[in-house]
């Protein structure tokens, strides 16, 4: 049918056009993903495939600069994502087997405003408040801000997920005389898992890649690896900034793809 | 899921109707904290008395808008007259986020339909294929962008190569750079709520209105694009609002010259400026556009709903 030209659905042109929006969108990483393997050491020329950037990265000069931020980034990302995931399938719980209530509409603004805000505009007002309370910059402050801003971007997969489990089987469990308790951790999380392993995994993502926010609320010597690149890339782009970039790129794809898988599985069976 | 589709996929229960409030009290109480206090205190912020090197004095003071829009001369005491640089840089960026909504609109459009119209199967894999570069480092995007499109870039070494050009492409540090880059930054935000729009769509429209004669171009216009309006609006302000006050594609690759809010607003706070009440009254004012724009699409959006 897709081939008929009497087909209806079909317009000329838009098959080509969506091949150039995938080509858009996919060949800036893979250039760089393809010169991260250079042996040159100009960024023009191409002499040949090579790991020494690879090596650079982890032995070279900036090794230990690039080392410290990126425990960082990943101590950040895994504490900010595991907060937020537990706020937001707590939040979640309630925003759709809580019933109707006055504050929902209101509730669910607060959980989305994160999302409404702009980031700069965000990174700013987080800055000031830091500043006005007297918290001095640093990893806890960027912490901080990161959960907050992690809570929309776990809420969204866990609240979707709730809402295609239908309500059977923890009244199943309430009539045979399992507390509200028992029904929520017994039956409710376990069907709810995807949805929360899809939800950290975002969240982790969103806190790792984060460089706006983390720019303002940063401490001076404090870096994640946004922040360190971002100090680098300033004084222009190096191959080992290229390799870092793969790499990073990597672990966004893996993560993406088995958030992307978890959430297709259907336990409700 | 295919239980949860079958019965419609959003019902609302009441099971923890009694649990709610403690279940909802840490998100609550985080986000107050960490958020809309926040954005009271930036407001409040925007009012006081600028510090030298950072911070502020806490005295009421409306000097921070007073030197957004006017200009009184170098001492503070020439009648006022019109400032045109904060103008003019917020002009741009309203600018510059209308042609990056509008390329992604062109590219996103088609991509959308396209992939609304694949086999159900399919589809899922197309949408994963669009969001993953979303997924991927912001900076590592806008960083790879300017790789690409340097003088001596792989892009302009292509095309000299094949012959199509004799002098490389001068793209990096113009406005089409960044207009790029914002498109780059948020393409998937225009593609996701069409494609959403399009799968709802029934196509028994668009077989009536060519039954009764229309081209396809004319059933596309006429018929499809005003029942996906609502979509449509919503991928252009998903797209239109983050580009207004994005920092990294004009600061990476627009060069000074192409200086947009978020720039002007990031060198109050870190740059030799610093002063933070005009860079709250900067943040105030951007905050102020986006939630206008957002409140006017909700009104639409109910208004479309009710018809």
């Amino acid at each position: 049918m897709s081939n008929n030209s009497f087909d209806i659905r079909a317009y000329t042109g838009f098959r080509a056009i969506t091949f150039l929006c995938l080509a858009i969108l996919y060949a800036p990483l893979v250039v760089v993903t393809i010169y991260s393997f250079n042996a040159s050491q100009s960024l023009t020329n191409w002499e040949g495939l090579s790991l020494r950037w690879y090596v650079e990265v982890f032995t070279g000069p900036e090794s230990a600069k690039f080392k410290t931020a990126a425990r960082n980034s990943f101590i950040i990302a895994i504490i900010a994502a595991t907060t937020a995931t537990i706020l937001a399938t707590l939040a979640a719980t309630a925003m759709v087997r809580g019933g109707k209530f006055r504050l929902r509409t209101l509730s669910f603004g607060l959980i989305s405003l994160p999302l409404m805000v702009p980031e700069i505009v965000l990174a700013v007002a987080t800055l000031i408040f830091f500043n006005s309370i007297g918290l001095d910059r640093g990893l806890l402050t960027i912490l901080l801000a990161h959960i907050a801003f992690c809570i929309p971007f776990a809420y969204l997969p866990i609240s979707a997920r709730m809402q295609g489990i239908e309500d059977s089987y923890e009244q199943a469990a309430l009539d045979l005389y399992a507390t509200k308790r028992q029904a929520f951790t017994k039956i409710l999380l376990p069907l709810m898992m995807p949805g929360i392993i899809s939800g950290f995994l975002l969240a982790f993502i969103v806190s790792l890649d984060d460089f706006i926010i983390t720019n303002f609320v940063k401490g001076a010597g404090v870096e994640t690896l946004p922040t360190a690149i971002f100090g680098s890339v300033k004084q222009g782009i190096k191959p080992n900034i290229m390799a870092i970039s793969t790499l990073l790129l990597l672990v966004s794809i893996v993560m993406v793809t088995i958030s992307y898988l978890v959430s297709k599985k259907d336990n409700t069976k | 899921m295919a239980a949860g589709a079958a019965s419609g996929g959003s019902a609302t229960t009441d099971t923890y109707k009694e649990a709610r409030t403690w279940l909802l009290m840490p998100a609550w109480v985080t986000l107050t904290i960490l958020v809309l206090a926040p954005v009271l205190m930036m407001l409040v912020y925007s009012f006081l008395t600028k510090e030298f090197r950072g911070g502020v004095i806490w005295e009421f003071s409306l000097s921070a808008y007073d030197q957004f829009f006017f200009d009184r001369g170098l001492f503070g005491d020439d009648p006022p007259k019109i400032e045109w640089t904060y103008i003019t840089i917020f002009w741009r960026s309203i600018w510059q986020a209308g042609a990056a909504t509008l390329l992604s609109l062109v590219i996103g459009f088609p991509t959308a339909y396209f992939i609304a119209t694949r086999s159900p199967q399919m589809r899922p894999v197309w949408v994963f294929l669009i969001t993953i570069p979303y997924w991927v480092n912001l900076l590592i995007r806008t960083v790879s962008m300017k790789f690409l499109l340097r003088d001596e870039g792989p892009l302009n070494d292509a095309l000299i190569g094949i012959g199509l050009l004799d002098d490389p492409l001068r793209i990096i540090n113009t406005n089409f750079a960044v207009q790029l880059g914002l498109f780059y930054s948020y393409l998937p935000f225009m593609v996701l709520p069409i494609y959403a729009a399009v799968e709802r769509y029934n196509f028994a429209l668009s077989e009536a209105a060519a039954d009764l004669y229309a081209s396809k171009w004319t059933t596309l216009r006429r018929i499809l694009l005003p029942a996906i309006k609502p979509g449509v609006v919503a991928g252009c302000i998903l797209v239109f609002v983050p580009s207004m006050g994005s920092f990294l594609a004009p600061d990476l690759l627009g060069g000074a010259k192409n200086f947009m809010i978020g720039s002007l607003i990031e060198e109050q706070f870190k740059g030799n400026a610093g002063n933070w009440p005009f860079g709250a009254a900067a943040s105030m004012i951007l905050l102020t556009m986006v939630l206008i724009i957002l409140m006017i699409s909700a009104r639409q959006q109910a208004k479309a709903d009710r018809a």
